[in-house]
């Protein structure tokens, strides 16, 4: 997500699923498109049907190669290296879409020249602070003139503009390069690079897709900021069939971000105040969030808005709109921090809705260790799984086990009515199929209930600190009195909440330009607000296909029904088109607005030859030609200055936590500043440890996802059991057939797996001629319950985290295998279901627990009976 | 009209759905979980239970580079042929041709006899054994039952049937087009009149030709053997044995005159023998 916003503005796909048809050429890196998102891919089919050319860039050769023109082999891992040598393929032939770049983009700006990049530093930048594993940020600046103006050069000849700095920091990122670490070889690398620039211009456009292939590493978002650099060069962002496509695995994860799951995030990206900001009392928090300029000088808008839809009448201009009633961060508050704070008994209860860790989770098996500490445990969930039966694992004494567990039933998406907001940014409403089976309720119920509880529990109390609850507002009534009896709140109350309303008459506000920061408008957050305009329309059940391919009257996607975001981008800084095929929004001169296909993502009548105003406030400090409104300078950022980004302003290979080789770019190993978790119960395998020689990826595959699947017959049929995919040569040198058991060890801990013995893994020569193998494992798997089961892989990952959003790195270990089975237990439910109460569970404890990666090697094969 | 499948292989991308939807609408039990280390292909076969099964062929190179590396996938399904080995076979009348010329097996007529399996020229057809409702792995029979009591047609009640694709007669009488091709998200599974989907096959073979990818089409003109052009046909990208289609199918019947031939010269043969050493008697 700070990838695409810190380089764009936004943090969501710069572009929309349909729109990938469009597109001549469609890189595919970090992402299993056709296994994870089959639906979305008949786009890219459509594409390669006109003519597109597909590549596909991955560890494995997937479904998706399978179907791709071109495939390259990498080592997991290794993709800064291959994107960043296509940066300096561009840059090196002069292959950049020169007017783009010098208009849209900060490649004419002039960096500090107190800045010092890794070329300097042995793979540091300038500012690290090596007892606190930070960065300051000081420097990682512009050269201002006297006014405070930022320096430019417009022929982009300036030693230290950033289109210069880019191509020193990237001189050594060459095609030898990539053969060397990534084990693609050089003409593959060579030919991706040429069929890119050949593919983008003027008249042609390159897509990006990417998924958490890129994401879950321990600099994941240095990943896709590299990505984002390409398509800027390359003259892609905001334009139809180009972009970044960030595929969202499940339905509603865009939604999650948007409508603010996330701990440091309110509705809407507005942060969440924080004692290490200074933010106690509005003024402060305004202070320290508001841009001078661009779009987020409206921030004080969306906040005011925000408080006065959660508190209503009790938010007043006096009480600062009850801004003292948010909580304030204190620290890294994301999930699997908390985790380890519940196994050191800090945190003392937890709500687990709608995932399951105790088998998907980062270390499993600390998860389910860290439940054990807890006084209670909630989970709702619709299915028995291993995160709630964590009690009865093998290896617990629930007789020694005080955590109380609280399993509440949840409806399916089938059995309860919503609005998800997918992958392409679009909200789409969906009505309730069936009645829930038995006692189970929607997620929005439980909340319902809880808030309504927790107020009748408080009424009446005169203490302040009670004051947060008793001023919620919360008016969720159903319409419905069928629904209205069972206690369903109304999800079209509260999607009209956050569209937003006036205070004094309760009208719908119907664009975010209306939202104010006087009390006189409410929202629950202010990117959603135009979904339901008025009281009788919801823009997210519009399924009108007609008109142009951009079928606006379908869904509709946040922000302001925009498809392509930046699109502005898609006209030339004159306003006209870059090419006729191209051709998207563009300045009408006659009328003097923007038009096209798409709702322009720029003021509707802003002239393209609008000067900045070089100390103007909010959108005036952009000129006409500026199409990334949301950013301070109007551009897309190459280079993300001031500290935005914890780990570097342009993004440098780094090794991942755990590898099979030194980095052969930098002195420095892996992220200096990334997440780091090392103890007792959370071992790491060493940088390049010898224990642990291969390469180990994860991914999810078609058939199955998790708790949901694992119970369908149909599906856990097609994908029955937990199995890795190893190479052949691998496989020979082990004595392991297709079929055949198999162990998997980190110094985590150990799984077993069915082996699945393909050519489509491929053995990586890297440089001084070093042999890797990548051994691949399904994610979705536990070993308690359902009929598809077996070892998870999240026994075997330790949680280490990327600085900027603790995303754990997930993709990229070392590992060891030999055959057989882990332990002995017994004989597998797989092959033949046993009756729930004959089935044993499962295995034994894993190694560490006796003695912290001594775990391979100890239990031999051979016990299987 | 004659209505067909015309499943395109180069458009497949694995994902399966054909199988799942089919086994959902007509709610079919799964075949077991069996992890067979053969690609991503856990359920082999089509078996009187699994209607569409989606085959993998792995053909990587074992030298470096693998610039040629293909993996094929193809959606199997019940060819519906002209002439149908299995309705020739089936003594009770069970197998017939309906309205949409489609091969239906009436579970209600049909005696389990076993038959038609051996005469599909294709190895299709299998019979459905009788299965435990209660057991773990039928788990659907709840709703198999329920829909019992309502809807014989669509169903294969308790099992001791033969079984195979239906071509959703039941969807297509109400104008629905059958569940694995309305699921299959890349239209590599495509279902319309016979005629218009042969030409478009033949169109798309063209277009494939000159974008440089040898293919070819199975059974959307005459197979040989004796059964005639398949209403379920296939575009394929290697020889037919790859996808595990026979290259040179045979109609069952079409020995008989042969067999019989044999049979009779046989007789005659002997009926010669016994008069001539009856006769020099």
């Amino acid at each position: 997500m700070p990838g695409l916003g810190t380089s764009f503005g936004r943090g969501g796909a710069t572009v929309w699923l349909p729109d990938l048809a469009n597109a001549d050429c469609i890189l595919i890196e970090g992402s299993n498109f056709a296994e994870a998102h089959p639906v979305g891919f008949r786009f890219v089919m459509e594409a390669k049907e006109r003519g597109a050319t597909i590549i596909h860039v991955d560890p494995r050769f997937t479904r998706t190669s399978a179907v791709a023109d071109i495939y390259a082999p990498i080592r997991s891992g290794s993709d800064i290296v291959f994107l960043g040598a296509i940066i300096n393929y561009l840059l090196t032939n002069e292959n950049y879409f020169k007017e783009y770049v010098a208009a849209y983009t900060n490649a004419p700006f002039i960096v500090s020249a107190d800045f010092k990049d890794t070329e300097d530093l042995g793979g540091m930048f300038s500012g690290y602070d090596a007892d606190g594993l930070v960065y300051d940020f000081g420097t990682w600046t512009w050269e201002r003139d006297e006014k405070g103006h930022i320096k430019t050069d417009p022929t982009m000849q300036h030693e230290r503009c950033v289109l210069n700095l880019l191509r020193r920091h990237y001189g050594r990122y060459t095609a030898e390069m990539v053969e060397a670490v990534c084990g693609t070889p050089r003409e593959l690398f060579t030919q991706i690079a040429q069929t890119l620039a050949k593919n983008s211009g003027r008249d042609r456009t390159t897509a990006f897709a990417y998924a958490v292939g890129w994401t879950q590493h321990t600099n994941g978002v240095q990943f896709i900021r590299t990505a984002a650099i390409l398509q800027l060069l390359l003259g892609n962002i905001g334009r139809p069939g180009g972009g970044i496509m960030a595929l969202r695995g499940h339905a509603d994860i865009q939604g999650a971000t948007d409508i603010a799951t996330l701990y440091d995030s309110l509705p809407g990206y507005l942060a969440m105040p924080s004692v290490n900001r200074d933010e106690q009392t509005l003024a402060a928090y305004l202070k320290s969030q508001t841009k001078k300029t661009g779009w987020w000088a409206n921030t004080p808008k969306y906040v005011v808005s925000i408080l006065k839809a959660f508190y209503g009448d009790a938010a007043t201009k006096e009480n600062d709109y009850c801004f003292e009633y948010l909580p304030q961060l204190i620290g890294d508050h994301s999930q699997l921090v908390t985790t380890i704070a519940m196994k050191d008994g800090v945190v003392k209860g937890y709500f687990c809705i709608g995932q399951n860790p105790g088998a998907s989770g980062q270390n499993a098996e600390m998860t389910r260790a860290a439940l054990e500490s807890l006084e209670w445990f909630v989970n709702i969930d619709s299915y028995d799984n291993e995160t709630v039966s964590f009690w009865r694992r093998e290896g617990a004494d629930p007789s020694k086990i005080a955590t109380e567990v609280f399993f509440l039933p949840a409806a399916t998406v089938l059995e309860k009515e919503g609005t998800m907001t997918q992958t392409s940014r679009m909200l789409q409403a969906h009505d309730k199929a069936v009645e829930p089976a038995g006692e189970s309720k929607s997620d929005a119920w439980y909340f319902n209930w809880f808030a309504k509880r927790l107020k009748e529990l408080y009424a009446g109390s005169t203490d302040p600190k009670d004051r947060p609850i008793l001023d919620m507002t919360w008016s969720y009534e159903h319409d419905d009195p069928h629904e209205r009896e069972r206690g369903e709140p109304s999800t079209l109350k509260v999607l009209q909440e956050i569209n937003g309303y006036y205070t004094a008459t309760g009208e719908q506000v119907v664009s975010f330009a209306d939202l104010k920061d006087d009390g006189s408008t409410a929202s629950g957050g202010w990117i959603y607000t135009g979904v339901c305009p008025d009281k009788h329309t919801n823009h997210a059940r519009s399924r009108d296909a007609s008109g142009p391919y951009t079928a606006l009257n379908w869904g509709w996607a946040w922000p302001a029904n925009r498809r392509t975001l930046y699109n502005r981008a898609s006209a030339d800084p004159a306003g006209n088109p870059w090419s006729e095929r191209k051709k998207y929004v563009w300045w009408d001169a006659e009328a003097k607005k923007w038009t096209g296909v798409d709702v322009p993502d720029f003021p509707a009548t802003k002239a393209p030859d609008t000067p900045a105003n070089p100390d103007g406030l909010g959108m005036d400090f952009h000129s006409g030609a500026d199409p990334f409104i949301m950013m301070l300078d109007g551009v897309g950022q190459i280079f993300v200055p001031g500290g935005a980004l914890k780990d570097a302003p342009i993004p440098a290979h780094y090794e991942p936590q755990q590898s099979v080789v030194e980095n052969a770019l930098y002195k420095q190993q892996s992220s200096p500043v990334f997440g780091r978790y090392e103890r007792d119960d959370n071992p790491y395998n060493k940088p390049i440890d010898e224990n642990y020689p291969h390469v180990l990826t994860t991914y999810r595959i078609t058939e199955m996802s998790g708790i949901m699947t694992r119970y369908v017959p149909w599906l856990a049929e097609l994908q029955p059991s937990a199995f890795c995919e190893i190479d052949p040569e691998l496989a020979v040198s082990k004595g392991i057939k297709s079929g055949d058991w198999v162990t998997l060890s980190t110094a985590v801990g150990e799984m077993e797996a069915r082996a699945l013995v393909s050519g489509r893994m491929r053995p990586l020569r890297l440089g001084k001629g070093k042999r890797v193998h990548q051994i691949g494992v399904p994610y979705n798997y536990g070993s308690m319950v359902a009929l598809a089961r077996g070892d998870s892989v999240g026994q075997l990952i330790p949680i280490s985290l990327d600085p900027n959003v603790s995303i754990h790195e997930s993709k990229t270990l070392t590992c060891n295998i030999r055959p057989g089975r882990r332990a002995a237990y017994h004989e597998d439910a797989i092959d033949e279901p046993v009756p729930a109460r004959e089935r044993s569970s499962f295995g034994q404890p894993l190694g560490r627990w006796a003695s912290a990666g001594s775990g391979a090697g100890q239990r031999q094969e051979g016990e299987k009976k | 009209m004659a209505t067909g499948f015309f499943t395109d292989t180069t458009l497949c991308i694995g994902c399966k759905a054909c199988e799942v939807a089919c086994k959902q609408w007509n709610e079919l039990p799964s075949d077991g979980f069996k992890f067979t280390g053969d690609s991503y292909d856990n359920t082999s076969e089509l078996s009187g239970t699994t209607w569409r099964h989606v085959a993998f062929i792995e053909q990587m190179s074992v030298d470096d580079g693998g610039l040629h590396d293909r993996w094929l996938m193809s959606s199997d399904v019940c060819k519906h042929c002209t002439n149908a080995g299995c309705m020739e076979a089936c003594p009770t009348g069970a197998i017939i041709r309906n309205e949409f010329e489609s091969v239906f097996i009436q579970p209600d007529v049909c005696n389990g006899c076993g038959y038609c399996v051996t005469s599909c020229p294709f190895g299709v057809v299998d019979l459905i054994e009788k299965f435990d409702p209660g057991g773990v792995r039928y788990n659907l029979a709840s709703l198999v039952e329920a829909r019992r009591e309502e809807d014989k047609t669509a169903l294969q009640g308790h099992g001791g049937v033969a079984g195979k694709c239906t071509l959703c007669y039941d969807r297509q009488k109400i104008g629905f087009e059958p569940a694995c091709a309305k699921a299959c998200p890349t239209q590599s599974i495509q279902f319309g009149d016979v005629d218009v989907l042969r030409d478009r096959a033949r169109k798309r073979v063209e277009t494939l030709t000159a974008r440089g990818v040898s293919a070819e089409l199975y059974g959307a003109d005459d197979v040989g053997g004796g059964v005639g052009p398949l209403n379920a046909f296939f575009l394929l990208t290697d020889r037919p044995e790859t996808y595990n289609l026979p290259a040179q199918p045979v109609l069952p019947s079409t020995r008989q005159p042969a067999g019989y031939s044999s049979a009779a010269i046989a007789a005659l043969g002997l009926a010669i023998a016994g008069w001539m050493i009856f006769h020099n008697e």
